[in-house]
């Protein structure tokens, strides 16, 4: 075989897992922007701009764990028992949320705020776990032979709690941007001016993040600042800057599209830097991606129906989003 | 009696989470087809009362789906957390079989989803009836990948083992391995049935009230019709599944049955009711028919069928618990089969609808095909224990190296979570179901 399959695998996974932040990111957000609107109706728009999509882009996430099982085992037993406290902390968060989007709208006046409650802790939660499991990820993992040979507080780590606030900010600027998209009137006046203040926070978390890393892990220095490495890696850092300044600029004009489309570039660009670190290891630092990889014969056969249906999933997917294009107002009536 | 190790601790916690997941799939599955078939009728003969009971039964089915998928997701990622010897070991096979039913299944109805249940105003008719249909179809695609995989732990081959690895040779012959079809065609059934079940008793709970509309008499009537040609036919789907089980696991079998010990040539009884006592090997208080059980699994009253004693005692699973689900699964199975004939006998003395103790039967078997399923499942997940992949892993062997406390907390928070939260979706269904279907005007979900 000429392909080099894990490889190929690999970047199917890092494709998911960039979906499922995006997608659920912005579906996510909503729930974490919900202490900044107290009004009933505002809340019920925000819910109603993500109800029919947070689905299937959810599922983006089982994605991402069904293929790490099927293309690199060792990898999903090692890095999931590592990780199974906060794991199981945004599974739990995930339910209160993802019920929510139906109980919100079947409960009574008086448990309707537990609801919104539920949806709101959910999302930050589940957001604040996701990043401490990336945190801990980047930080690295004990491995003796085949099997995990940590504690299971090993993922508890200065650094991994700052990455859970620092995807918190992500996916608050994309809901955030969402909304300038979805919404009308005061609502998305709000979310410009939030929006603004999330991606100088952001912009700021990023820095700090990228100069973190490399004291945590001291393969990831090396990396980053051995020559020529520098030079191909010095555009990440620029472009950030840049796509920052595109959007705060965006978010002063009434473009609806515009400062959407540059979060999901400046998130884009966030993940890319992340990729640079640890590459060419799933889990870091010691184990390959080569290493973890199932047999050929997995990797061939789940390829096949990756390259055949994965296109045919944005396809339908896409549709479904351009059935609901269009701002969604109080009178919508979807429930 | 808080001796639990930490494997008994995974086990009840992957046993509660799996039992809690499995019911909103079972009725997911029954009601999404049901859905589609209620649309494609109101759209071919334009009557009212489809469209009414498609409205009706969707806002169910949209809490129902919604609590499938959190409470799956769950699933996808507690077979690395508490089971990474399991995934390390044999993720080649089971990881390509649930990325196949992510990508041909999951996406397939979350992406069609939104459209079902808020697009009626957004795409033509057609287009709608195209959109549940798709979910309905993602729905039954899942099962065929999740029951591949499950079926091949039972009946694993088409692999090799290479560096104490699974190596998969054959993807043919590991998805469609022997115990596959059976597995496949006796869920997919025991999910029609559950919602049959549920969609009856709705209707049966809405005709004791007095609620008695054209609407609710189709409801009752459709699954009445279900019911009556479903639950034989599971029965027989279910006597091929256990002589498959009986070629392949007859430790199973044996504890299904009761049978410690093969005396002379005798021929081997079929035990109604029994205590069965692993300890003393033997049964207490049995009642027994002499020969049945040769009948039934050898076709051939001379025939012994293998014994526990046969085997070794370390590879038996708990036979009290194989033994008791198994029982609860087939006394609830000929109860459905009997309200089904009792259904097709009053229709034709056309007191279906009014016949008072027929729709208290109905009304208490609601929930009579989710916990016939649940047993099933239990017959069959315990019964392959102490193995976690038949003759190959050992349960102890796949589980994680958490500690007792650990697991302690993390079950006992699950516990919690999902009594509460399902408690209240289940109590959100009822509150649908209790106002029962509509009569007027075209309603919008939710």
């Amino acid at each position: 075989m000429e392909f080099d399959l894990p490889l190929i695998w690999f970047g199917i996974i890092i494709f998911a897992t960039l979906m499922y932040i995006v997608m659920d990111g912005f579906d996510l957000g909503i729930g974490i922007l919900f202490p900044f609107i107290h009004d009933e109706d505002d809340r019920d728009v925000m819910v109603n701009t993500v109800a029919p999509v947070w689905d299937g882009n959810e599922t983006w996430l089982v994605l991402g764990g069904a293929s790490l099982l099927g293309a690199f085992p060792l990898a999903y037993a090692i890095v999931l028992e590592a990780l199974t406290i906060p794991l199981l902390i945004m599974l739990l968060a995930l339910i209160f949320r993802g019920v929510a989007f139906e109980f919100r709208f079947k409960s009574s006046a008086e448990t309707k705020p537990f609801w919104d409650k539920a949806f709101m802790f959910g999302s930050i939660i589940a957001t604040f776990a996701q990043g401490v499991v990336l945190g801990a990820f980047i930080s690295g993992v004990s491995v003796d032979g085949q099997r995990f040979s940590g504690s299971s507080f090993d993922w508890l780590s200065p650094f991994s709690l700052f990455c859970g606030f620092g995807l918190m900010l992500a996916y608050a600027l994309l809901g955030a941007t969402w909304l300038v998209k979805k919404c009308t009137g005061t609502l998305k006046t709000t979310m410009q001016q939030l929006a603004k203040v999330l991606a100088i926070c952001l912009l700021m978390t990023i820095g700090i993040v990228s100069l973190w890393t490399p004291f945590v892990q001291p393969n990831i220095a090396l990396r980053w600042f051995s020559l020529p490495n520098l030079f191909y890696f010095a555009p990440v850092p620029l472009l950030v800057l840049l796509c920052t300044k595109a959007l705060i600029r965006a978010l002063n004009t009434e473009d609806d599209y515009r400062p959407f489309l540059l979060t999901l570039a400046l998130i884009f660009l966030g993940f890319s830097g992340l990729g640079i670190s640890i590459w060419p290891h799933i889990i870091p630092p010691t184990i390959s991606l080569w290493q973890a990889a199932a047999p050929e014969s997995s990797l061939g056969f789940m390829l096949i129906g990756a390259l055949m249906i994965i296109p045919l999933i944005l396809a339908y997917t896409f549709w479904s989003y351009y059935v609901f294009r269009g701002k969604v107002t109080k009178d919508a009536g979807y429930h | 009696m808080f001796d639990f190790d930490a494997t008994v601790l995974a086990r009840i916690q992957f046993a509660f989470t799996v039992s809690f997941h499995i019911i909103f799939p079972a009725i997911t599955i029954g009601l999404a087809t049901y859905l589609a078939v209620l649309e494609g009728l109101w759209l071919k003969t334009n009557n009212q009362i489809y469209q009414q009971l498609y409205q009706f039964w969707v806002k169910i089915f949209a809490i129902n789906f919604g609590m499938g998928v959190v409470s799956g997701i769950v699933m996808a990622y507690q077979f690395g957390t508490h089971w990474s010897g399991f995934s390390a070991f044999a993720g080649s096979v089971t990881g390509p079989l649930l990325t196949y039913e992510v990508l041909t299944a999951f996406f397939l109805e979350a992406g069609f989803l939104g459209v079902m249940l808020f697009g009626q105003n957004k795409v033509g008719k057609k287009l709608h009836f195209f959109a549940t249909c798709m979910v309905a179809t993602g729905t039954v695609i899942s099962t065929f990948w999740i029951l591949a995989s499950n079926s091949w732990m039972h009946t694993p081959q088409g692999f090799e083992i290479i560096d104490n690895r699974v190596v998969p040779i054959d993807w043919w012959q590991i998805v469609f391995n022997p115990s596959f079809p059976y597995r496949l065609t006796h869920m997919t059934v025991a999910a029609f049935l559950s919602s049959a079940f549920f969609v009856g008793a709705s209707a049966a709970w809405q005709l004791l009230k007095g609620n008695d509309t054209p609407a609710i008499r189709k409801m009752l009537s459709m699954a009445m019709w279900m019911a009556l040609i479903v639950a034989p036919l599971q029965a027989v789907i279910g006597d091929f599944h256990g002589l498959n089980t009986l070629e392949y696991q007859p430790v199973k079998i044996a504890a299904m049955e009761g049978h410690w010990r093969n005396e002379g040539n005798e021929p081997t009884p079929l035990i109604l009711f029994a205590m069965p006592d692993m300890d003393k090997q033997t049964n207490h208080f049995s009642l027994e028919i002499p020969g049945l059980a040769s009948l039934i699994l050898k076709h051939d009253i001379t025939k012994q069928v293998p014994a526990l004693t046969e085997f070794p005692a370390e590879d038996w699973p708990n036979v009290p618990l194989v033994f008791w689900s198994f029982r609860v699964m087939v006394g609830l199975g000929v109860l459905m089969i009997l309200a089904g004939v009792w259904s097709l006998y009053l229709r034709r003395k056309q007191t279906l609808y009014s016949n008072r103790l027929f729709l208290r039967l109905v009304l208490l078997l609601g929930p009579a095909g989710l916990i016939a399923t649940l047993a099933g499942w239990f017959t069959t997940e315990l019964g392959r224990q102490p193995w976690v992949i038949q003759g190959l892993m050992r349960t102890q062997d796949a589980v994680s190296s958490h500690s007792v406390t650990h697991l302690s907390l993390s079950l006992m928070m699950f516990v919690i979570c999902y009594f509460g939260i399902f408690g209240v979706g289940y109590r959100y269904m009822m509150r649908l179901i209790s106002k029962g279907p509509v009569s007027q005007g075209i309603e919008h979900h939710g």
